[in-house]
């Protein structure tokens, strides 16, 4: 037998005396204040005095929990079988798309960039994309390329239109390939304005790609929006599969971002069938699971494809499942099977089973606009209570909206809603007015850690805990999953804390 | 909905000559007409509101942080003849962005609704078409006809040419077109003719030759088009027919711009400038008498 490897562990190396020697050799060039005064500072962001401060501040972000337009249109693009996204910009940007997405779907993500250097900038980024186009689409072979931008092909103007259109006149793209594209600028918006761009743009190019009279079916669709838990769309496909419903969903990113490792790598896997886009215009309805993501989509299916659309809402918990469930029974007429039900009942009877430890749980809540409004309406529900909500991305709609489902309940007195603030501004509110956990993307740890809380991952994006986005968080499967890592998390804490007397079998 | 788009020179009458016709456009045949100033000076659309516009979409974009801050009904102004007026506006001279202005600007519009039901959307696009920014107004989806307004002098003219190749730059791809040369008298010798000849080779027409007239700079003194202001007045009826040609133009044509010697033959041919020898001895004459 081999000797086996010894490899020195991250934590314990950078203790050891060399790098604390280097840390200290350092601290004179780079940090030149006293341990004692770094203490002082760090005590003084914690008072009432500092939150106010942090709270008048203007002109600055720090750590905004959302992240930029093309993003989200890179997402859209990857729902759609054999598309490959390709961003008009700079390749940093698009480097940062795929290794964001790698980190949370521990998956590669293909993605492709024009591109854009000084030179374009100046004289305008036509070659580059025209180029960039025929690269792509004979390297990678894709059957749709999905376009979107970044600031600077936005700043300088650069129309993607007649650029597209000269790159067929050249020949490096077929006359009748389809590039649907979305202008993307990340200094407007989040990624999920670019995730609705994006997705808009691919439904309505490939449906009037070829006009005709719109074939009514029996169907429904589904768009999942901008969804990172892949086990969210497999969870939707069951509930569906159980009542019998017919569906398509539209932007069905699932299998590409959970592709299994046999051996071979494709670039392609699943996702909704272009011809299947057309079709799903005489559909009897479209469901938007999340409703923010998919303001300006929403608003063409119905102009455009003439047909009821339901915005969400975000089935995360038993009354927003609930209410999604028997809106799908409504329009298609499909009874609600026992099993569901069967299934709903289990998940009710853990509530009750877990109770005890969640109610009165105070929480603070970060993420985006339909997670946050879902995450409020589950704690709701187990008698935990939402105190610190912040959604960088959220609007007036979506405040209006937190606030109902606050008020609606006993156990949403004390919350507060903070749209277009980020997680430092969170940070002053954990530490002014403790809260007992909180939930939220990886971001939020350092947060957590300052305010000596354990952190629920939830959202987008999971970085530092693996498969989590494997695991539904809608249906009532995800109400359970919820339910389980908020009370463990709970009964973790009371061990942890717990002297000798107390230190029980039982929980 | 016609969305059109007025181009020239800097100085040329761009604005004026816009407003004058539009106004005529909307009064007399019951146009629903609304004009997007894309200047960063601002001043496209003050003859019709009487009054030098302040609240432009950047300026109350600026103050309220975000354009996604904005509603419609802060930035678009109804004039005379019911017109509806918005200007883009942009940053000081000298800072910023002005072309990323203006897509800002248009996009927000575009979201707002503002076009909805507006028979004609008219953009004043200022002297040159600097940068992409510059290049919106005419980009697939927007203005669809280009008129430039010009006079015989070479400079105008000179514009004139460089605007009709970027429109050809567009027209290739999209569906833009250039509607006409409207020439805006400088009461130069020979002007129709030279702005005919000038039109023909670049495969469109002169749409209308506006004569000068003083009353133009007495209503624009008072911040009025004559249409307001002296509206039986004869030069009032040039603009109507000038607006009617617009109206009923089928002349949308795709530009052939031609080669800048081509250009100063023509321009020596009707003796706007002259040939190099003959400068020479004049200056030497000049010279000579001086002496």
């Amino acid at each position: 037998m081999t000797k086996k490897v010894e490899i020195k562990d991250h934590n314990t190396l950078f203790q050891s005396e060399k790098y604390q020697q280097q840390v200290e050799n350092k601290r004179e060039f780079e940090n030149p204040c006293t341990l004692q005064e770094v203490e002082e500072v760090k005590e003084y962001t914690k008072t009432e005095e500092y939150k106010d401060k942090n709270f008048a501040r203007e002109g600055l972000t720090i750590n905004p929990a959302k992240a930029c337009q093309p993003l989200g249109a890179v997402l859209a693009g990857l729902g759609f079988e054999g598309t490959l996204p390709f961003v008009h910009g700079s390749q940093g940007c698009v480097a940062y798309f795929r290794s964001h997405f790698s980190r949370h779907f521990k998956e590669p993500v293909p993605a492709s960039s024009s591109s854009m250097t000084e030179d374009s900038a100046v004289f305008g980024g036509m070659r580059n994309l025209v180029e960039g186009l025929g690269n792509s689409a004979s390297l990678y072979k894709p059957k749709m390329i999905a376009m979107s931008t970044t600031c600077m092909a936005e700043v300088i103007g650069d129309d993607l239109q007649a650029f597209i259109e000269t790159a067929r006149q050249e020949g490096n793209i077929s006359e009748d390939f389809p590039v649907p594209f979305a202008n993307t600028p990340s200094f407007v918006g989040s990624h999920i304005t670019g995730y609705d761009s994006m997705m808009k743009s691919i439904l309505s190019y490939l449906f009037e790609k070829e006009p005709g009279e719109i074939d009514k079916t029996e169907k429904i669709n589904l768009i999942p929006g901008f969804e990172t838990y892949t086990g969210n769309i497999v969870e939707l496909k069951k509930i569906l599969s159980l009542m019998g419903v017919e569906y398509t969903v539209l932007g069905d990113h699932s299998d590409n971002l959970d592709s299994p490792a046999n051996g071979e790598y494709e670039l392609y896997y699943g996702g909704t069938k272009l011809e299947d886009v057309p079709k799903a215009a005489g559909a009897k309805a479209t469901f938007n699971l999340q409703k923010y993501p998919l303001k300006k989509t929403a608003k063409y299916i119905e102009e455009k494809w003439e047909q009821p659309v339901i915005n969400g809402p975000y089935p995360i918990g038993i009354e927003k499942t609930d209410a999604f469930i028997k809106k799908v029974a409504e329009i298609t007429g499909k009874e609600i099977p026992q099993a569901l039900k069967d299934e709903r009942g289990r998940v009710i009877d853990a509530f009750t089973d877990s109770h005890a430890y969640l109610h009165g749980k105070r929480v603070a809540i970060a993420g985006d606009p339909d997670i946050v409004l879902g995450l409020i309406s589950f704690c709701l529900e187990v008698g935990i209570e939402p105190v610190h909500i912040v959604c960088t991305n959220g609007d007036k709609e979506f405040e209006v909206e937190a606030y109902a489902l606050l008020k609606a309940s006993p156990y949403g007195i004390d919350g507060k809603v903070y749209t277009g603030k980020d997680l430092w501004h969170l940070r002053s509110l954990l530490l002014t007015d403790p809260v007992d956990f909180a939930i939220g993307s990886t971001f939020m740890k350092f947060n957590a850690k300052d305010a000596d809380i354990p952190l629920v991952r939830v959202g987008f994006p999971i970085f530092d805990r693996h498969h989590l986005h494997r695991y539904p968080i809608i249906g009532y499967q995800g109400a359970l999953n919820l339910l389980t890592s908020m009370v463990n998390t709970i009964l973790e804490e009371l061990d942890k804390d717990a002297p000798g007397h107390s230190f029980d079998v039982v929980r | 909905m016609r969305q059109i788009a007025f181009y020239g020179k800097g100085g040329i009458g761009k604005s004026t000559t816009s407003q004058n016709t539009l106004a005529q456009l909307s009064t007399k045949f019951g146009q629903d007409v609304m004009i997007v100033g894309c200047d960063p000076k601002a001043d496209s659309t003050r003859l019709i509101l009487n009054t030098k516009v302040q609240d432009t979409v950047l300026h109350l974009a600026a103050a309220k942080g975000t354009v996604e801050d904005l509603e419609l009904e802060d930035v678009l102004r109804t004039g005379y003849g019911d017109i509806k007026c918005v200007e883009s506006g942009g940053p000081e001279p000298g800072v910023g962005c002005a072309g990323r202005g203006i897509i800002t600007s248009i996009n927000f519009l575009e979201e707002q609704g503002a076009y909805e039901g507006r028979d004609f959307v008219s953009y004043d696009v200022l002297g040159d078409v600097v940068c992409g920014g510059f290049a919106m107004p005419i980009r697939e989806n927007k203005a669809q006809e280009i008129y430039i307004v010009c006079s015989g002098e070479m400079m105008a003219m000179y514009a004139a040419n460089n605007i009709a190749r970027g429109v050809l730059k567009y027209a290739n791809t999209g569906g833009v077109r250039l509607g006409g040369l409207i020439c805006n008298s400088r009461n130069t010798d020979r002007e129709d003719e030279l702005i005919m000849e000038l039109a023909r080779r670049l495969n469109t027409q002169m749409i209308h030759f506006v004569p000068r007239d003083n009353i133009v700079q007495h209503a624009e003194l008072r911040k009025m088009t004559v249409a307001q202001y002296a509206p039986d007045h004869p030069q009032a009826k040039e603009y109507e027919i000038l607006a009617e040609k617009i109206l009923h133009n089928d002349k949308l044509t795709i530009p052939t711009p031609i080669e800048m010697e081509e250009l100063e033959e023509l321009l020596l041919d009707f003796g706007i400038i002259e040939d190099d020898e003959t400068k020479i001895k004049k200056l030497e004459e000049a010279e000579a008498s001086k002496k």
